[in-house]
């Protein structure tokens, strides 16, 4: 025993010092199955109640669907539990394998190559392919799993600055005495739900010959007309060079990764990336309700077009009842509130109306920049919509927003 | 010392801050602790720094701290320079 009372102190204060920032996550339990409407034990021990879900990454609605369900039973009957194996030792099945094609032919890549979840893909992929004499180009707002990978790879990195396509340029010209160039960049941005102009971005790197490496978690599924991904949306279908994304949001939300690509990339992915090769294999059941997902998403269009819809009428909605919106196009919607207290103290009156959404602020966002990020599903109805935005309309009135600019906002509160 | 500050600024201007930032930029302005360059992003600061000096930083110097000023900054290259 060498957990003294001076090492539990030392924990204890750094907890208190979190605290006192007013950092603290509180937990937040969710008392029924995922969907737009769950039962939310909120804070812990207080009674349940019934909210609107606008904080998950449930976008297609298919977390809990029947069908995906039914096929988790299915793999769990016919192939069991789990692996007790890493994937090269004896945790690959043949449905493993099959999933992995159908991630190939969805995405329109090479080859793909699972992992226990996007954030081993990020931390794994590029360590696995790029070396010392080598640069790592990130846009500055990439997801904090793609920040780590790039921390452990021992290649020269840099950043550009947020979708600035010219900065980027700027980047490539200075880097042309390296062997590779990695342009690394999120497709749909988490927080601001911006869409990287990936067509712009591929002509770079073509000019300056780099590959392209985009997390689409963000996208897979429902960006672009047939759901691919930004790089249908964009219309550069095919010349990617490695996609991650996960199963764990749009794709059933379970839980899995994948980084997607060229055939020599993905090979050497399997050779050397550490979540792979010291991490265990995805359970049967989520893999053969995997496959279900891409049966359905691959099928019709409705899912993802409804979604669209539901995108398109709340972001009009919230912006007529005097919201201040990030504009964009994905059901990534951020209503800027500037104030973290504003943020934080306006998500728990939306939850006394029964609305479930969260404050974000610095450090996951800019100092500044606080927001509520609503996401939008295809699970929601129109009626579900309206209910959340008449709910930001009395929670906006009452704090005295609704109409306000940016400026408005700040001169109220403060940044 | 006067010109180094205005060459580090000028720098920090051009690669961290966008057109529409409204942020002045004195000696003392907070840059990472304020949230305006993250430490993901400070790698191109350092490798600017040891290009135009000639200095080599070595990674236990180049902390969040010593990169948080513009005043902190120079002198950190002072330092390095006077070796
Ligand atoms: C952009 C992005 N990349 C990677 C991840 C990690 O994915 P996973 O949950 O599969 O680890 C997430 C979120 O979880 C994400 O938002």
């Amino acid at each position: 025993m060498v957990y003294s009372d001076r090492t539990r102190q030392l924990f204890a204060d750094e907890l208190t010092s979190i605290r006192g920032k007013g950092l603290f996550k509180e937990k937040r339990f969710i008392c029924s199955a995922q969907d737009a409407e769950i039962e939310v034990e909120y804070p812990e021990g207080a009674p349940r109640r019934r909210v609107l879900n606008f904080c998950a990454n449930n976008y297609l609605g298919l977390s809990s669907h029947p069908e995906v369900v039914a096929a988790a039973h299915q793999g769990l009957e016919e192939r069991g539990y789990g692996m007790s194996s890493v994937r090269f030792i004896c945790g690959t099945q043949d449905i493993h394998r099959d999933l992995e094609n159908r991630l190939t032919e969805f995405l329109g890549t090479e080859d793909t190559i699972l992992f226990p979840s996007c954030l081993d893909a990020n931390a794994g992929v590029f360590e696995a392919i790029l070396g010392a004499e080598d640069v790592i180009i990130a846009d500055r707002l990439i997801h904090a799993s793609l920040v780590d990978g790039i921390r452990l790879c021992s290649a020269e990195y840099d950043t550009f600055k947020h979708m600035d396509m010219k900065h980027l340029e700027k980047k490539l010209e200075a880097h042309q005495d390296k062997r590779h160039r990695l342009i690394v960049t999120d497709g749909v941005f988490s927080m601001d739900g911006d869409l990287c102009p990936l067509g712009e971005m591929v002509a770079l790197a073509e000019k300056y010959d780099a590959m392209v490496l985009v997390d689409e978690c963000h996208a897979s599924g429902f960006i672009g007309k047939t759901g691919r991904g930004t790089h249908e949306h964009f219309g550069v279908l095919g010349r990617i060079d490695l996609i991650t994304t996960t199963l764990g949001k749009a794709l059933g939300g379970a839980s899995g990764g994948c980084v997607s690509g060229r055939r020599e990339l993905v090979e050497l992915c399997r050779q050397k990336a550490r979540p792979y090769l010291f991490s265990n294999a995805i359970a049967p059941s989520i893999v053969s309700a995997s496959i279900k997902v891409l049966d359905i998403v691959s099928g019709s269009t409705e899912r993802r077009d409804r979604l669209e819809w539901n995108t398109r009428y709340f972001r009009e909605q919230i912006v007529a009842a005097g919201l201040n919106i990030r504009e964009g196009e994905t059901p990534i919607a951020p209503v800027m509130l500037y104030n973290a207290k504003l943020a934080n103290d306006m998500s728990r009156d939306m939850y006394a109306e029964g609305i479930y959404v969260v404050g974000f602020f610095f450090p996951v966002v800019p100092a500044g920049a606080a927001r509520i990020r609503v996401q939008l599903s295809a699970s929601h109805t129109k009626e579900m919509i309206d209910q959340c935005v008449a709910a930001f309309r009395k929670v906006g009135e009452k704090y005295g927003i609704l109409g306000l600019d940016k400026q408005g906002i700040i001169d109220k509160y403060g940044m | 010392m006067a010109d180094m500050k205005e060459v580090i600024k000028e720098y920090i201007v051009d690669e961290y801050l966008d057109d529409d930032d409204d942020i002045e930029l004195t000696d003392t302005t907070p840059i990472i602790s304020s949230g305006i360059v993250d430490s993901f992003s400070m790698v191109s600061l350092k490798a600017f720094l040891e290009k135009k000096y000639g200095i080599s930083l070595p990674d236990s110097e180049a902390t969040p701290e010593a990169f948080d000023t513009v005043q902190s900054i120079c002198a950190l290259v002072q330092k390095h320079l006077a070796k």
